[in-house]
C-alpha cells in the first residue's frame, strides 16, 4: 500500500543522503522524496512517498525513527491528511489545441504562466493522482517537459508534526 | 589558553577516561600523533593493519564495559578500517573510530589519500561526523561517546581533517550531553511487563531465548534469576553466550544453524517464547515460514524498536533497555502470588530431556589417530577452567568453540557473529588482553583465517602480549568444505589451502613460541605447557582431522526441526 511519511530533521549536511541510503540498503521502494528547510532553519521537513506490506511499512518507519538525525516522524496514513504536489508541465499549444488546453488547464485548477505562439507552460498543484490525470487528459502527443516536485504533506486539522 | 584541535581531541579522550587507543599512523593524522606523543595518559597500541586496530577496540569493547576506541589516518587507513568498523556494527558494540582526512580546503579535489570516510562508512556505523570547525571538536566527541554506548550500543565515527586538528581554540569540555533528535528507550512499559508476566505464568511449553543484548545490558544475573524462578528452558545465541551459565540444567545449549537438538525443538515447539535481546536473525531461527507454522506467542524485549516484529510476527513487543526491564519484570513475578503450573511445566520438560537424548547433546567420536577438534576445545575448557577470555575466527573452529567451550559468565566470549569477519580472533584477542592485564586469553582460529591478520604477531611481541593460538588446522577452509560436501556434490573448489606456512617457525619469526600437535595424546600436555608460560604467546598449531564436520546442523533455508544430527555415532 502506498505511505506518506513525514519527516522532521536535522538540516545538516548529509541529512538526505542517510534517509536516501536507509531506501536503498534495505531494498524499501522510495516513490518521491521532497525535502526543505521549515521556520526553524535548522530542522528540515522531509516528505517521502514509499509502498509496501504493512510489515515494511512498519520497519521503514522504525528504521527512519532510528537514524539520529530524525527529530520526529508521522506516517500521514495513519491518520486523515492533505496531499498536495506541484507539477509544471510545458505543452505544445497550436491551433485548436490552443484553446482546448486552457479549458482543460482550468477544469484543473492550473494556471497558465508562460506562453509564446506554440507553447504554453502550465501550472498545477494536486494531489498525486490528479496531476496524473491532468497528464492524461493532455495526451503525450502534446507534452514537451514535465517537473514534478514529489509529494508534500500535512496532516488534518490537530494533527501536527513539530518538535 | 588555546589548545589545537589536536590537543583538544586527546584531552577529550582523557575526560572520557580512554586508557588506550588501538591505531596507526598518517599524514592526515600526523597532528594527532604529535599532541598523543606529548602527553601519557592515554596510551596507543600501534597495530599492524588498520583492520586489527578495529578489531582491538572491538574486543577491549566487548571484554570490559568501557568504549573502545580506534585511530586511523585518511583513504587507505579509513578503508582498511571499514571491515572493523562494519563488524562492530552487526554486533552493537560501542566504539569511537577517529579518521584524518585531507584538510578542509582539498575535500573534494580528489586529494592524495582522501575518500569520503562519512558517505563509504554511513551504512555501517551508529553515526558518524565530519569535523569542520575545531570549535565543534569537544563536543562531536562528547557525543560520539555517548551515542557510542548509549541505547543499542554501535560503533561511530569522526572524521577531522587535518587543517581542523592544527587549528586553534580554547577548551572546554561539555559536562553534559543532549541530542533533541536522540531519544534511546530506558525502562520498558510497565502495563506490557505485567502482561508477559501473565503470559509466562500461563505458558504450557514456555522457552527463554536470550541474546547478545542480554550481555550488552550487563542483565546476566537478572536473566538468571528469572530462569531459575520460572524454571524455563533456556537457550543463548551465539552472541549470547555466557549471558546464561551454560553448566546449569536449565540451560538447554545454544541454538540456530549449529545450535543444540534440543534447544531447537524447544524454539519450534514452544507455546510461549520470551525473547530477550536477541533478533531471529537467519543464522537463529532458518526459515521464517516453516518457524511460524507452528502457532506460539511471542514476547520480544529490546532495546531497539528495529529488531522486534523484522522478521517474525510478535504479540507483545517490550522496547526497553534489558536490564531494566528485566528488572521490573522480576519485580512483578516477586510480587504476585501466582506461580507457573508445575504439572504443565514437568511435562514440557520431560519432553525437552526426551530431546536432550535423542540429540545426544553434543557429541563426536573421538580417536586415538587423529586429533578431533571438538576434543581440542574440551580439553582448553578443562585445562582453562572454563574461565579463560575466548575470541574467534569464523568457520568451524567458531561454532565448535561455542560448542564446546562452555561459558558461565558474560564478556569472556567474543567473536564476530553477525558479519563473520575471518580476521577478527587475533586482533580482538588483543585488544581483550590489553583491558584485562593477567587473565587468560586464548583466541581459537582456523589456518586460514589466522592468515587474514597474521601481522598482528607483532603487535604481540611489541606489547607483550601473552596470548594463546589454538590453531584448528585441517588444512580446509573447513565451513565452505562443509557445505560443498553437504551441498555441492563434494567439489571442493578452492577450499583446500595448499603451500600453507609453517607456523611454528612463523610464531617463532615473530619472537614468540611455536608448537605443532598431531597426536591426540599430545593434546593436553601441549595445552597445559603452553599455559603455563603466563609471560609468552605460544601459537599452537593443532593438526586436525580434515573429514570433520560441525553437528548438528540446519541447512540454510530450513527449519529448525529439520535438523541434522551428527551420523550414527
Amino acid at each position: 500500500m502506498r505511505h506518506i511519511i513525514s519527516l522532521l530533521m536535522e538540516n545538516e549536511a548529509g541529512a538526505l543522503s542517510r534517509v536516501a541510503g536507509l531506501f536503498s540498503a534495505r531494498g524499501y521502494n522510495i516513490e518521491s522524496l521532497s525535502v526543505a528547510p521549515t521556520e526553524d532553519p535548522t530542522l528540515s521537513r522531509m516528505t517521502i512517498v514509499t509502498s509496501g506490506s504493512d510489515a515494511i511499512i512498519e520497519q521503514i518507519n522504525k528504521q527512519l525513527n532510528k537514524l539520529v538525525d530524525v527529530a520526529a516522524l508521522m506516517d500521514l496514513n495513519d491518520g486523515e491528511h492533505i496531499e498536495r504536489e506541484l507539477m509544471l508541465v510545458k505543452v505544445s499549444a497550436q491551433g485548436e489545441a490552443r484553446e482546448k488546453l486552457k479549458r482543460v488547464a482550468d477544469t484543473f485548477h492550473g494556471r497558465i504562466i508562460d506562453v509564446t505562439d506554440y507553447i504554453y507552460t502550465i501550472e498545477l498543484t494536486g494531489s498525486c493522482a490528479e496531476l496524473d490525470s491532468f497528464l492524461e487528459t493532455v495526451g503525450r502527443d502534446l507534452i514537451l517537459e514535465t517537473v514534478r516536485t514529489g509529494a508534500s504533506g500535512i496532516g488534518r486539522g490537530e494533527r501536527i508534526l513539530k518538535l | 589558553m588555546e589548545l589545537t584541535g589536536a590537543e583538544i581531541l586527546i584531552r577529550c579522550l582523557q575526560e572520557e577516561k580512554v586508557e588506550y587507543v588501538f591505531g596507526y599512523p598518517g599524514g592526515a593524522v600526523l597532528f594527532i600523533y604529535d599532541a598523543l606523543f606529548q602527553q601519557d595518559k592515554v596510551k596507543h597500541v600501534l597495530v599492524r593493519h588498520e583492520q586489527a586496530a578495529v578489531h582491538a577496540a572491538d574486543g577491549y569493547a566487548r571484554s570490559s564495559d568501557k568504549v573502545g576506541v580506534a585511530l586511523v589516518t585518511s583513504g587507505p587507513g579509513l578503508t582498511n578500517a571499514v571491515t572493523g568498523i562494519a563488524t562492530a556494527y552487526m554486533d552493537s558494540t560501542p566504539m569511537v573510530v577517529i579518521s584524518g582526512q585531507v584538510p578542509t580546503g582539498a575535500i573534494g579535489e580528489d586529494a592524495f589519500q582522501e575518500v569520503d570516510a562519512v558517505g563509504i562508512t554511513r551504512p555501517c556505523v551508529k553515526h558518524n561526523f565530519l569535523v569542520k570547525d575545531v570549535k565543534d571538536i569537544a563536543s562531536t566527541i562528547k557525543k560520539a561517546f555517548y551515542l557510542a554506548k548509549s541505547g543499542r550500543p554501535g560503533p561511530v565515527l569522526v572524521d577531522i581533517p587535518k587543517d581542523v586538528s592544527n587549528h586553534k581554540t580554547t577548551f572546554e569540555y561539555p559536562s553534559s550531553v543532549t541530542i533533541r533528535s536522540y531519544h534511546p528507550a530506558g525502562k520498558g512499559d510497565s502495563g506490557q511487563i505485567r502482561h508477559a508476566a501473565q503470559m509466562l505464568l500461563e505458558a504450557k511449553r514456555p522457552m527463554i531465548y536470550a541474546g547478545g543484548g542480554v550481555v550488552l545490558s550487563d542483565a546476566s544475573a537478572q536473566l538468571t534469576d528469572l530462569v531459575r524462578l520460572l524454571d524455563f528452558p533456556c537457550t543463548n545465541t551465539l552472541m549470547g553466550l555466557g549471558g546464561f551459565p551454560a553448566s546449569d540444567k536449565q540451560f538447554v545449549g545454544m541454538l540456530g544453524m549449529h545450535g543444540t537438538y534440543e534447544a531447537n525443538m524447544a524454539m519450534q515447539h514452544c507455546d510461549v517464547l520470551l525473547a530477550v535481546g536477541a533478533r531471529f536473525d537467519d543464522r537463529v531461527i532458518g526459515n521464517v515460514e516453516h518457524f511460524a507454522q507452528v502457532p506460539r506467542k511471542i514476547i520480544h524485549i529490546d532495546i531497539d524498536p528495529s529488531s522486534i516484529a523484522k522478521r517474525v510476527k510478535v504479540d507483545l513487543p517490550i522496547v526497553g533497555d534489558v536490564k531494566l526491564v528485566l528488572d521490573e519484570l522480576l519485580e512483578v513475578l516477586r510480587g504476585g502470588r501466582q506461580r507457573p503450573n508445575t504439572s504443565e511445566l514437568a511435562a514440557w520438560w520431560k519432553q525437552v530431556d526426551e530431546w536432550r537424548a535423542v540429540g545426544g547433546g553434543l557429541r563426536y567420536k573421538n580417536s586415538t589417530e587423529i586429533i578431533k577438534p571438538q576434543f581440542v576445545i574440551e580439553k582448553l575448557h578443562e585445562i582453562t577452567g572454563g574461565d579463560a577470555f575466548i575470541t574467534t575466527d569464523v568457520g568451524q573452529h567458531q561454532m565448535w568453540a561455542a560448542q564446546y567451550y562452555k561459558f558461565d559468565k558474560p564478556r569472556r566470549w567474543v567473536t564476530s557473529g553477525g558479519l563473520g569477519t575471518m580476521g577478527f580472533g587475533l586482533p580482538a584477542a588483543m585488544g581483550v588482553q590489553m583491558v584485562n592485564p593477567g587473565a587468560t586469553v586464548a583466541c581459537i582460529t582456523g589456518e586460514g583465517s589466522i592468515q587474514m591478520n597474521i601481522q598482528e604477531l607483532s603487535t604481540c611481541k611489541q606489547f607483550h602480549l601473552p596470548i594463546k593460538i589454538i590453531a584448528l588446522n585441517n588444512g580446509y577452509l573447513g565451513m565452505v568444505r562443509q557445505w560443498q560436501e553437504f551441498f555441492h556434490g563434494n567439489r571442493y573448489s578452492e577450499t583446500y589451502m595448499n603451500a600453507l606456512p609453517d607456523f611454528v617457525k612463523l610464531a617463532e619469526a615473530y619472537g614468540h613460541v611455536g608448537m605443532r600437535i598431531e597426536k591426540p595424546a599430545d593434546v593436553e600436555p601441549a595445552l597445559k605447557e603452553a599455559f603455563a608460560r603466563k609471560n609468552d604467546l605460544v601459537f599452537m598449531d593443532f593438526r586436525t582431522d580434515p573429514t570433520e564436520n560441525v553437528f548438528p546442523m540446519v541447512p540454510g533455508g530450513r527449519g529448525l526441526s529439520e535438523i541434522i544430527l551428527a551420523e550414527e555415532l
